[in-house]
Parts: C-alpha cells; sequence; structure tokens
C-alpha cells in the first residue's frame, strides 16, 4: 500500500505542476487533498475555460466527470466537481463558491455532457442555477414540487426526516 | 402530457404516409426493473428519441444521512442500491474511515473483499436472470436465483439479514466470520464455478439472444467516457476502467485484480463482460480465502464518532459501476453532507444515445443491458 500511495503522490505533484503552469492565477487555491485526489478552487467566472482546460490539455486529460455535488454551506452556496483522468491516473476536485442570493454558474454540459442530469438534481435540491443548461427543469422531485429539499434551511418536522 | 399523442410526417415514398407518435412505457412495466417512465417518441417501427422520467423512488436519502449519525447511516446505504448492499455499505464506511484517517485491521478489510466478491456475483445473477426473462428465456432465471439464494443465506449467517445486512462497520465488520462459513464458501465456489460455464453453454449459443443482444445499443469509448458510464458497461466498449485499479482501496491491489473487457460496446459484450466478472470473483475470493489472517476485525472505536471537520471522496466498485460518497464533516456526530455517487442514475442518462434509432423492440433489450437499479437512481 505504502509504495502504492508513493506512485500516486509523484502523478498528483505532475498534474498540480501542470495545473499551476496553466492556469496562472486564475484559481484560488491549490492543494493535495487525499493521496490521489487534487482540490482545486476557483471563482465562478474561471469555471468554463478552466474547464476546457482541464479536459484537453495533455497530460490532464480530465475527461469523466465522476460526481457533481452542490453543497449548502450556509453562509454560501458550492458546487464541487469530482474528475477523473484516465490517462494521468488521478482524481481532482473542482469547488466553485457561489452567493445565496444570486447562485448562479455557467453549466458544463457542453464539456461533460454527463452533467446533465446532475445540474439538473442540483437545481432541484438547492435551486442553483446553471446557465445554458439545455433542459433545466426539476428531476427527482414533482414538477410542481415548492422549495429546495436539500438546503439547511428547508423545514423537516420535529428535526427529523 | 397526453399518453400518445399523433403528428402525422411527410414520407420520401409518395402516397405513404407514417405518423411519430409518443409511447408511454412504465412507469410500472415488468422489465423496467422498478419504477421508471420511458417516454418513446417512434416513427414506424424506429425510435426516434427517449425521455426518461425518474424520480418515483426518491425518499430523500441524502437529507435522511444528514440528520442520522455515521453509524446509523450505515443502514441506510443498503436501500440506495437493494441489490449490493455490501458494496454500498463499504463505500460509505470507506468514505467515513478516510475522513478519520482510520486504518482497519488486515483481517477485516479480507473478509470485506470476501463479502463484496460474494456480492458482486449474487447481483450479476439477478441480472442475469431477469435480463434473459425480458428476453423471454425462463429457464435461466431459475439457475442464478438458485446460487443467488445460496450466497443470501451466507449473509444471513453473517449479520442476520439477507438483504439489509448491516454488516460493516467503520473500522472494520459486525463480527467475525461464523463457524463452518468458510467451508461452506469454498464448497459453494468450487460447484459455482462450473455453474458459470453451464449458464454460458445454456445462453451463450443461443441464437435468439444472439440477435438480441449483438450489434444493439452500441457505445463507443468516447461516447461513454464524456457521459460518465463506469462499470461493465464502458468496459465492454474496451476501456480498462476499473476503480479497483484505477483508485485502489482494501486489499484489491495485493489480489491483483484483472478488469474484464470487451471491445464490440453492445448488449451482447456487456453481457461477457459480466459472465467474466463472475469467474474473476470467485478467482478472487479463492485468493483472499487462501491469504486470509488472523486477528481482530473490528478496530477499537467510539460509540459514537465525531470525524474531525473535513471531506472524503471515496469510491468502490459496484456491480453497476462506481459507487461512492462524497462526506463533508463538520465536526459532529452527523454527516453535513453525504452525497451519493450513484452509477445507474448516471448510466441511465445514456439510454436516449443508445436508442436513437434503433427498433422498437430493442428498446427492453438495451434498457435491460445497462443494468440499472431504481432505488439508486432516484436515491
Amino acid at each position: 500500500m505504502k509504495e502504492m500511495f508513493r506512485i500516486h503522490d509523484k502523478k498528483c505533484e505532475k498534474v498540480t505542476e501542470k495545473v499551476r503552469a496553466g492556469l496562472g492565477q486564475r484559481f484560488l487555491s491549490l492543494s493535495l487533498l487525499a493521496y490521489d485526489m487534487v482540490g482545486l478552487t476557483l471563482s465562478p467566472e474561471s469555471l468554463l475555460e478552466t474547464a476546457e482546460y482541464l479536459r484537453d490539455t495533455p497530460g490532464l486529460e480530465f475527461q469523466f466527470l465522476s460526481c457533481l455535488s452542490g453543497v449548502d454551506r450556509q453562509d454560501r452556496l458550492e458546487v464541487v466537481y469530482h474528475l477523473h483522468s484516465l490517462t494521468a491516473g488521478v482524481s481532482l476536485q473542482l469547488t466553485v463558491s457561489l452567493p445565496n442570493d444570486r447562485p448562479e454558474v455557467d453549466s458544463v454540459t457542453s464539456i461533460w455532457p454527463g452533467a446533465n442530469w446532475y445540474e439538473r438534481e442540483a437545481y432541484d435540491m438547492y435551486g442553483i442555477v446553471f446557465r445554458g443548461h439545455p433542459n433545466l427543469t426539476r428531476i427527482l422531485t414533482d414538477d410542481e414540487f415548492v422549495g429546495h429539499p436539500l438546503r439547511k434551511s428547508y423545514w423537516t418536522e420535529g428535526g427529523l426526516v | 402530457m397526453k399518453l400518445i399523442e399523433h403528428h402525422p410526417i411527410e414520407s420520401k415514398v409518395a402516397g405513404l404516409r407514417t405518423e411519430e407518435m409518443l409511447l408511454n412505457m412504465g412507469p410500472q412495466h415488468p422489465s423496467t426493473h422498478g419504477v421508471l417512465r420511458l417516454v418513446l417518441q417512434i416513427s414506424g417501427e424506429t425510435v426516434t428519441d427517449v425521455t426518461p422520467v425518474i424520480g418515483y423512488l426518491h425518499r430523500g436519502m441524502e437529507k435522511i444521512f444528514e440528520n442520522r449519525t455515521y453509524l446509523q447511516g450505515i443502514r441506510y446505504t443498503n436501500n440506495i442500491d437493494y441489490l449490493s448492499q455490501m458494496i454500498n455499505e463499504h463505500a460509505f464506511v470507506g468514505a467515513v474511515e478516510q475522513l478519520l484517517n482510520l486504518d482497519v485491521p488486515r483481517r477485516a478489510e479480507y473478509i470485506r473483499v470476501i463479502v463484496d466478491e460474494l456480492q458482486r456475483i449474487a447481483s450479476h445473477l439477478v441480472w442475469l436472470g431477469t435480463y434473459l426473462l425480458d428476453l423471454g428465456a425462463f429457464t435461466p432465471i431459475n439457475y442464478c436465483f438458485r446460487d443467488r439464494d445460496e450466497i443470501l443465506e451466507m449473509f444471513e449467517t453473517l449479520g442476520g439479514s439477507r438483504f439489509n445486512v448491516n454488516y460493516m462497520r467503520v473500522g472494520g465488520v459486525l463480527a467475525d466470520l461464523p463457524m463452518g462459513f468458510l467451508g461452506r464458501l469454498e464448497k459453494f465456489l468450487h460447484r459455482f464455478i462450473h455453474t458459470v460455464d453451464e449458464l454460458e453453454e445454456l445462453i451463450g449459443g443461443n441464437e435468439i439472444f444472439e440477435v438480441r443482444t449483438m450489434n444493439v445499443g452500441r457505445m463507443s469509448p468516447e461516447l461513454g467516457i464524456a457521459y460518465g458510464i463506469s462499470g461493465p458497461c464502458l468496459r465492454a466498449s474496451g476501456v480498462n476502467f476499473d476503480i479497483r485499479t484505477f483508485r485502489p482501496y482494501s486489499i484489491y491491489p495485493e489480489l491483483g485484480v484483472v478488469p474484464q473487457v470487451e471491445v464490440s460496446g453492445d448488449a451482447f459484450a456487456r453481457y461477457q463482460v459480466r459472465m467474466n466478472e463472475m469467474r474473476e470473483s470467485v478467482r478472487l475470493i479463492q485468493r483472499a480465502i487462501e491469504g486470509l489472517p488472523g486477528g481482530p476485525v473490528r478496530a477499537r472505536m467510539p460509540h459514537l464518532l465525531r470525524p474531525p471537520k473535513g471531506e472524503s471522496y471515496y469510491t468502490v466498485e459496484s456491480p453497476r459501476g462506481e459507487m461512492g460518497y462524497y462526506l463533508i464533516s463538520d465536526g459532529s456526530t452527523n454527516p453535513y453532507r453525504a452525497k451519493v455517487r450513484p452509477p445507474c442514475f448516471v448510466n441511465l442518462q445514456i439510454l436516449p444515445e443508445l436508442l436513437r434509432g434503433a427498433r422498437i423492440g430493442d428498446v427492453v433489450s438495451v434498457l435491460g443491458s445497462i443494468d440499472i437499479i431504481l432505488g439508486e437512481v432516484d436515491r
């Protein structure tokens, strides 16, 4: 196991250097989260071009969108993207923070088509609006449903679900 | 939406008119394995578009996790993908262990891998039986469920329940293997390896099965990766992507997993991948039994866990693909956020791409071949 971690560490270092070189000053933070997970925080404005850079640059090739989650941090909302690079063998966690009063971010469906349902889910559960999404409607709850159930402020009877 | 709508469209052949119509399949169709609704847009015998409508089984699992302690959460993972409970539990406890930065006793890791692989066999057997049932063959499901039942009975001796086993714990497993378990398991594997050959003989050479699955629902590797497809569906398209080797966890690197890959990318290739995976699982279990070490099966843990502030994204290879949990801890007893990475939710998304231009008779064949569990799609 220890040896495996070392191999992964080296891969992560390579990816981190490449991201740092390519993005210049366009990211907020860059760190190693787990033994094979690079963490990258962005401002919402630079999301699309960064995503394209991450997907298309040789040596990075984050073509596989593993997961897209909305997070309610109470003072802000977050969208977290988990990406895999099948060639580099490394994963990357991309975090974008959105203000509570206007949670809007560009849709990444043009870059990873698999984001389509994930973004609808985040819209359904958190009310995050994805600009440029082909069909941003509710997906898991009913069309007539009111509210966004996974927000911390959403009322639940007796505090239990 | 009205059930059937008629839109006359122009035909290229003069005098012949064909109509495009919407056809509703589900929410309770026998071959949808759960509550799924497909709105098919068909022109004659050809499917021009499909819209899956999901959410009928939505139970708010992620909200439930936020309102339960970490230990209570394990039990709910059983109901997310109800055909691979052990692997769900493994993903969840793995994520909590990553938050705690905890080392699990080696015997526990071996036991986990043994039950994971048994679960994979059981899940593939259900898929095989029901898929063949969808295609009109009744015999295989009897053989499949006979062997699956044997596995469920073994699970019963582990956790006291056949389905919602609730066997894994943060830091290990509930209890050591009961007396006689390993002997029974070895006997089962010895018999089962021949059963796989029998099943393959029964199904593989059947002309009807081949006609209905070969060149049906073909998925290119580029399309699969772009959509985030994982598991046997992606491996059937020639992509060597298996979480057990891509993000190795537990003791899989020591066992040497060989991902099963096929290149043709059609429904038949997915069948082949799953059959070969059952053989691979048998091999992995046998290797795990050989190397099973002694010692404790559970690390010493407090009853009420309070993981430090942080995040973890832990994924495992479920029978359907990449199953994972993204946990955020705020230092309290409950997860602040527990996001499930559901393989079927993502895999189902590609259905319109696979079905556009297909014959209406192939809808069931393609839908069955991607192996969806609606409990996990809707959560």
